[in-house]
């Protein structure tokens, strides 16, 4: 079963939550957590895996061979991304603007172009405690897209019928986000009680709608203000509230810690299995 | 010379443009003769590549002299593979003709 956490919003909770579902659910299953948040990971600092096992990640990027070229124009022509110019009887290639869809090789008439690897990141995997299966993908900085390396990281998952894959999201609802949701089953969405995170929850309630990927909501942070704005949403939506974790400086403060949300309230445990039986139903 | 000046309306009346890669108007103007043509951006509607793409088109129209607000790196090295000129407005450039008035008077900034 694949779950992805995901929020609209940066910083309401994702990992706290995908962490403790993790930790929670790894004694009686064989769980897998895949960080892909390639450009600020951070599962690592609440489930501190012992990374074993690293990857280069590359995308295919072309090169031109001069001696074949013809500077018909063809690649240029054909390129969404404005990764290549034509000056004169040059082919300038923009590595940073290359998809590596490898469409300017295909429709190259001379054969002229070659693919060659363009590092862009690593891949990462261990074991964690509790058993936990680690996997995760790091961004080489100043590369400007994370979403190949996203792919990239899917793909490395070996098979499984077994397991229950967690999928934590980068922030946001762009590219980004989209692929690591492609293929979920669920997608729990953690928002905050504030206008910032209800306005960000609703984007991506939009895109999972296209996607038509079934999905429940946990709202962090609940004050005394409670979190009617959140709650009213929900209920126009059709959108079941899974959890309420409440606003607790005693929470922040073993966060800041690199404490997990179950070393900071073991008993929120019966709350989760409760949370993923229901999971587990809707999926069904 | 054949000019391009990026600009916001398609007139040498209009007000300049100080974006290059997403303006909305490319303005070609000839120094000589003073005949001039207004086209639209290519760049501007592009989620990704806006500098290559008005880039390549200025070379396409085999401009000598690109003027416009800035240039970021990929239009700036296309320019420089290309050999044309790259010139930025200054604070008295207001309509496309005032910019090519201040370039014949070698009055704009040189960007390298």
């Amino acid at each position: 079963m694949r779950i992805a956490i995901a929020s609209g919003k940066g910083g309401t909770g994702k990992t706290t939550v995908a962490a403790a579902l993790a930790v929670g659910l790894a004694h009686s299953c064989k769980l897998r957590y895949i960080d892909c948040d390639v450009e600020e990971p951070n599962g690592h600092l609440f489930l501190k895996p012992d990374l074993t096992v690293k990857a280069d990640a590359a995308i295919q990027i072309p090169k031109i061979q001069t001696e074949k070229c013809t500077a018909c124009g063809k690649c240029v022509e054909v390129c969404q991304y404005h990764a290549l110019a034509k000056i004169g009887e040059q082919i300038l290639v923009f590595p940073q603007l290359c998809h590596g869809c490898g469409s300017c090789t295909w429709n190259c008439p001379e054969g002229a172009i070659l693919e060659v690897p363009n590092n862009i990141g690593i891949l990462e995997q261990g074991f964690a405690p509790e058993g936990i299966q680690f996997f995760r993908g790091m961004l080489t900085v100043s590369e400007p897209m994370p979403t190949p390396l996203i792919r990239q990281l899917k793909k490395w998952l070996p098979r499984s019928a077994d397991s229950i894959d967690l999928f934590d999201s980068p922030p946001g609802a762009s590219c980004s986000v989209v692929e690591t949701l492609r293929g979920a089953d669920f997608v729990i969405l953690v928002t905050e009680p504030t206008p910032f995170g209800l306005h960000d929850l609703r984007q991506i309630v939009s895109i999972l709608r296209e996607m038509k990927i079934p999905a429940g909501v946990i709202i962090n942070r609940v004050g005394k203000e409670g979190s009617t704005l959140i709650e009213k949403y929900c209920e126009e939506e059709g959108l079941k509230i899974l959890y309420r974790i409440p606003f607790e400086r005693k929470i922040a403060e073993g966060i800041a810690r690199g404490q997990h949300l179950l070393q900071i309230h073991p008993e929120f445990l019966d709350d989760l299995e409760t949370m993923m039986d229901h999971i587990k139903k809707e999926c069904d | 010379m054949r000019l391009i000046i990026s600009a916001q309306e398609p007139s040498p009346d209009g007000p300049v443009d100080r974006r290059f890669g997403r303006s909305s108007w490319l303005v070609s103007v000839d120094s000589e003769t003073g005949k001039w043509k207004a086209f639209e951006n290519p760049g501007a509607s592009q989620s990704g590549g806006a500098g290559v793409a008005a880039a390549q088109f200025v070379i396409d129209q085999k401009a000598e002299v690109v003027i416009s607000g800035d240039f970021g790196p990929h239009a700036a090295g296309a320019f420089r593979v290309a050999g044309i000129k790259m010139r930025l407005f200054i604070e008295e450039v207001t309509s496309v003709q005032s910019a090519v008035t201040l370039w014949s008077e070698e009055k704009l900034l040189v960007f390298h």
